[in-house]
């Protein structure tokens, strides 16, 4: 697959294809855990909490319970700071329940060296010990460095290091879609900010 | 996206209002780290810092040790008395010795203004101030800024009055800058013994009636009479100097409004703050305490990066939060 040209990006998921594999998605989790009595859902900082807003409310409209949410945020976890510096602004991390015993859904936008996972797990060890750890994103895309694999995949692609996977949602970026773009390329349309390094953490 | 605080902290003045704002939010996650069970993450893991005093210091030493340990740096105390240092070594020498044990960072209190600068210029190890002398002590600085935010919830345009022992204090020079910088309205208030001949170079209104300035101000910023420093009668009784500049809760009721109380500690109850003032509702003395630790872990992180060749390597990494 060719990198997609600069001024046409290849929407991979528009709106309302995003919608429906956030259903779907939503789904999965429920029977994966079978209901959602001890379902912790784990956004990672930043897209991943607002991915994990949107099944939280989906699995409530058929299940009748919102289930518990937490944020993560993995910088102070990463395995680079040694070598590319700390980032500047590390985002909240919130996980206001007892994680002994619950069963856990990490949940990020895009999957793809397996470090940021690496990570995600080595942090929420230090707030205790599930019963369970799965992983649901919305984007598989390939490249593993580690052996991480999801449990729920939105959706599946295989790209090349020289390509990136932007995923926008209407509460950040204004609308909602998932673009693959060349690496380098300015983020999203132009309409998101800067996202998180996708080659080093995704 | 800069690794922006570059390789030393050694005061607030040389800092841009941009880079104080990011050690701030910076230090705002890090608050949760010390509510966890597990007050730790690996961030620095593999550093080694050493933490050289060559003053006495408990609750600076203790946040900064803190700090350090929460990010799982690994951590030596000097202290100046029982080292070499008291054996006629200079400076350099136990920094440069320490160095060749291969150390990534110093923490260096000194009673001698320019001590973090000139060490600073002299090794490759990240230096951070930890107060030298009267000049500046720059986590205290932050860490006061970061107390009065939270409870404003800005700074800009906040009336802040840094009550007492102005001469001899680094404190007060560090929040002079600092709040300056971030674009609030600072005042002092002391006698006039105790504040530099050149107060008006510092561009702070000066109240020489407490009084006043509880009228004037949101926050009081209560700086501790240092009883050490005080060989030259500065003031003629410790009696004296509470009757006239003592934080009193009847001067403080005398206000229309409610202010802020804060004080970089160790406190002389009695002296310069009386206990019901200082163990009041107005009080956030305690939150500087707490928030210390925040600050300093914020200022340990953004520096670990702070190498040039790191600053660089930054560059070329793709994206970054912000």
């Amino acid at each position: 697959m060719s990198p997609a040209p600069d001024t046409d990006p290849g929407t991979l998921l528009d709106a309302r294809a995003m919608d429906r594999t956030l259903r779907r998605m939503a789904d999965e989790i429920v029977e994966l855990n079978d209901g959602s009595d001890a379902l912790v859902l784990v956004g990672i900082q930043r897209r991943g909490v607002q991915l994990a807003d949107r099944i939280a409310n989906l699995i409530s409209e058929r299940e009748g319970i919102v289930p518990r949410r937490g944020a993560l945020d993995i910088t102070l976890y990463r395995d680079d700071l040694q070598t590319v510096g700390p980032r500047p602004v590390v985002g909240p991390t919130n996980i206001p329940w007892a994680m002994d015993g619950a069963r856990v859904v990490i949940i990020d936008d895009v999957l793809y060296t397996g470090r940021t996972v690496r990570a995600a797990l080595d942090e929420l060890a230090d707030f205790g010990r599930p019963a369970r750890i799965a992983l649901a994103v919305l984007v598989d895309r390939g490249g593993r460095e580690l052996p991480i694999h999801a449990d729920v995949v939105g959706k599946r692609v295989e790209l090349g290091p020289d390509q990136r996977v932007d995923v926008l949602i209407a509460e950040l970026d204004g609308r909602d879609a998932v673009v693959v773009m060349p690496k380098g390329a300015p983020p999203g349309d132009g309409t998101r900010d800067v996202g998180r390094g996708r080659g080093m953490s995704a | 996206m800069t690794s922006a605080l570059g390789k030393d902290l050694l005061g607030i003045e040389p800092l841009s209002a941009d880079q104080i704002r990011l050690i701030l939010d910076t230090a705002e996650p890090f608050k949760e780290i010390s509510e966890r069970t597990i007050k730790k993450v690996p961030a620095l893991r593999g550093s080694t810092i050493v933490n050289l005093f060559f003053e006495p210091s408990t609750r600076t030493r203790v946040s900064f040790e803190f700090a350090e340990k929460r990010l799982s740096a690994d951590t030596v105390n000097v202290a100046a008395s029982g080292s070499s240092v008291s054996k006629g070594e200079t400076l350099v020498d136990t920094a440069r010795n320490l160095e060749a044990m291969r150390i990534d960072m110093v923490v260096i209190r000194h009673g001698a203004s320019g001590a973090a600068q000139f060490l600073a210029e002299r090794i490759e190890s990240n230096v951070i101030n930890a107060g030298d002398g009267t000049h500046e002590h720059p986590t205290q600085g932050l860490l006061d800024l970061l107390t009065l935010r939270d409870r404003f919830g800005r700074l800009d345009g906040l009336r802040v009055c840094i009550v007492g022992d102005v001469l001899h204090s680094r404190v007060a020079r560090s929040n002079i800058w600092g709040l300056q910088k971030m674009g609030a309205d600072v005042a002092v208030c002391g006698p006039r013994s105790l504040l530099p001949n050149a107060v008006g170079e510092f561009g702070v209104t000066v109240f020489d009636r407490v009084e006043a300035a509880i009228e004037w101000a949101q926050a009081l910023n209560v700086l501790r009479l240092q009883l050490e420093r005080m060989t030259a009668g500065y003031i003629p009784s410790l009696r004296e100097y509470n009757r006239v500049f003592g934080i009193t809760r009847e001067r403080l009721a005398q206000a229309d409004h409610e202010l802020l109380i804060l004080h970089p500690g160790p406190m002389n109850r009695g002296v310069e703050i009386d206990s019901d003032v200082a163990d009041g509702p107005c009080s956030v003395i305690l939150d500087q305490v707490t928030n210390g630790v925040a600050v300093r872990m914020a200022v340990l992180y953004l520096l670990a990066g702070g190498k040039p060749e790191l600053a660089e390597a930054a560059k070329l990494a793709p994206g970054g939060d912000r």
